[in-house]
């Protein structure tokens, strides 16, 4: 058995894992969210409401990542008409929305934020939602869904031309991420046992942004080995702990300049 | 003989400048029709329009007899209207036989329960699609390529690529926009074949193209271009005579 200190550790790999992986999927159709951290608090807040109220775990965790998949929607349908940067631009301020609404919103705890919530979350369901949320990712990629995906992110013009509906595939996969970080968000609020809005600032939504860039953003494993060098660094290099902000933006910078890709690359991808 | 399109006073402009200026001309269904013009006469430009790319400015655009000006060109493909690209557009990161089967997307529709057969690997028409999508890539000539990366094909079959992903969406009118470029006789002779059997399988061709050669050889009706105005419209015959076309090819030529 892990320790419960190392199970912990383990539980926040596999949340972050789950991040990553939310924030890949847009980001196959050429969409990058900075709002991220957004979407997990839905996850977060809804979750926890939920279990206070005696609903069991599984059902509130389903309910967290819905109502994060219903505003992923309505976020991402501004998101059709711009594009790149503008993206991210649009992203980041709809995770400051989100933040300042739980920051003021008094019925969630407002400022001082949500305490009392059980620890329910456990190692295996972390374990569980990953496998599924990788298993999900890598299928996309070879079923239709998937190609019109990759083909709205090389060319969106030629993309529709070819037959493909620009609007539904956009917005699937934006809701499609917005899901799996609620649910990252429900698993969040039961393990860590307090939430306020603070916790799902702008930086979570570097951090998982992090994550993908370094990992590698044409693989779904990339987002997984971001992940754990990210999570788990700090852990095992006192330094990196102390320094956190300035490693992680380090790297960010390295791989900008020698493996602009992330440290993963495409071809274990293709198929035969 | 029915028309099939038919373009009705489109202009389009840029800026202030007009690369269409109120062309109107029909596209009669089981032709064979060329438009020609010297470069930047805008028979991209009208290419656009057809397929939804691009608004005209002025004017209206009709398929069998329904105007569908202002159709998003996801739409108009499903409408019956596919094209390929002057530059070509392949999606990189699929392989071949995988663009070929985007030209299907618009033409399965499985709902959810489909949808769901799909992503478990359940999915019959998967599968149809990839055979489908193979069988395509033997009708334009490319057999034995399906997997192979689209970057690891030469130009002139790159271009079949575009041909074959336009065909899967089983299209009535199929534009295309100088197939023939940097091709060696050998492949024009194979091109000229393909666009027959294509019109032999019931379909009409829209084909802008300036390899002359191909276009008298294969053409039913020419309607030409320059500088934005349809200046001449009329059979091979006829076209080769006009002291028109022959001025503005010339002119152009300097
Ligand atoms: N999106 C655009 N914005 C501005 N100008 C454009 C645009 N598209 C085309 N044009 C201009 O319109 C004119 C017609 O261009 P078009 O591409 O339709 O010509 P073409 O007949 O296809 O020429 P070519 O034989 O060289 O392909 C050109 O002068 C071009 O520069
Ligand atoms: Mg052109």
């Amino acid at each position: 058995m892990l320790s419960s200190y190392w199970d912990s550790v383990a539980v926040f790999l596999g949340i972050n894992i789950l991040m990553g992986v939310s924030l890949y999927i847009p980001m196959t159709a050429g969409l990058i969210s900075l709002g991220q951290g957004g979407f997990m608090a839905i996850g977060a807040y809804v979750c926890a409401i939920l279990t206070k109220s005696d609903v069991p775990f599984f059902l509130a965790l389903v309910a967290g990542g819905c109502a994060a998949g219903i505003a992923g929607l309505v976020a991402g349908a501004p998101a059709l008409r711009i594009r790149g940067i503008y993206v991210m631009i649009l992203t980041l301020g709809f995770g400051e929305i989100v933040r300042v609404f739980f920051l003021n919103f008094e019925s969630t705890g407002g400022a001082s934020g949500l305490g009392g919530i059980r620890p329910l979350t456990e190692l295996w369901q972390v374990i569980v939602a990953c496998v599924i949320a990788y298993l999900m990712v890598w299928r996309i990629r070879h079923v239709r869904l998937g190609r019109a995906m990759v083909a709205i992110h090389e060319d969106d013009l030629a993309a529709e031309a070819m037959g493909i509906n620009l609007t539904r595939t956009k917005l699937l996969s934006f809701s499609l991420g917005a899901i799996v970080a609620g649910l990252a968000g429900g698993f969040y609020a039961h393990q860590a046992l307090f939430i306020d809005a603070n916790q799902f600032d702008f930086s979570r939504s570097a951090i998982t942004f992090l994550y993908v860039v370094l990992g590698g953003v044409s693989n779904p494993l990339g987002a997984i080995v971001g992940a754990a060098i990210v999570t788990l660094l700090p852990e095992f290099l006192r330094v990196v702990q102390d320094w956190r902000m300035t490693v992680f933006g380090t790297m960010l910078v390295l791989i900008a300049v020698w493996r602009p890709d992330g440290l993963l690359r495409a071809p274990s991808l293709h198929k035969s | 003989m029915t028309a099939l399109l038919h373009v009705d006073g489109v202009s389009r402009r840029f800026g202030g400048y007009l690369a269409l200026n109120n062309a109107s001309c029909e596209i009669g269904e089981g032709d064979i029709h060329a438009l020609i013009g010297p470069n930047g006469a805008g028979k991209t430009t009208l290419f656009n329009v057809v397929s939804g790319l691009l608004r005209p400015t002025v004017g209206k655009v009709s398929f069998k007899g329904r105007d569908y000006t202002g159709l998003k060109p996801d739409r108009v493909l499903t409408m019956g209207i596919a094209r390929n690209f002057q530059q070509v557009r392949l999606v990189r990161g699929l392989s071949v036989v995988e663009n070929v089967m985007i030209g299907a997307h618009a033409r399965i529709n499985r709902g959810i329960l489909g949808n769901a057969a799909e992503f478990f690997g359940f999915s019959i028409a998967e599968k149809a699609a990839r055979e489908k999508a193979r069988a395509m890539l033997d009708f334009v000539g490319m057999a034995g390529k399906s997997d192979l990366q689209p970057d690891e094909l030469t130009l002139v079959d790159q271009r079949r690529l575009e041909i074959a992903r336009a065909l899967t969406s089983e299209p009535q009118l199929l534009l295309l926009d100088e197939p023939a470029a940097g091709m060696n006789p050998t492949e024009l002779l194979e091109l000229s074949a393909l666009i027959k059997r294509i019109r032999k399988q019931g379909l009409t061709v829209l084909l802008v193209e300036h390899h002359m050669r191909l276009v008298m050889s294969i053409a039913d009706f020419i309607t030409v271009l320059s500088a934005g105005s349809i200046i001449a419209a009329g059979t091979p015959a006829v076209i080769q005579r006009d002291p028109a076309v022959i001025s503005a090819y010339l002119g152009a030529r300097e």
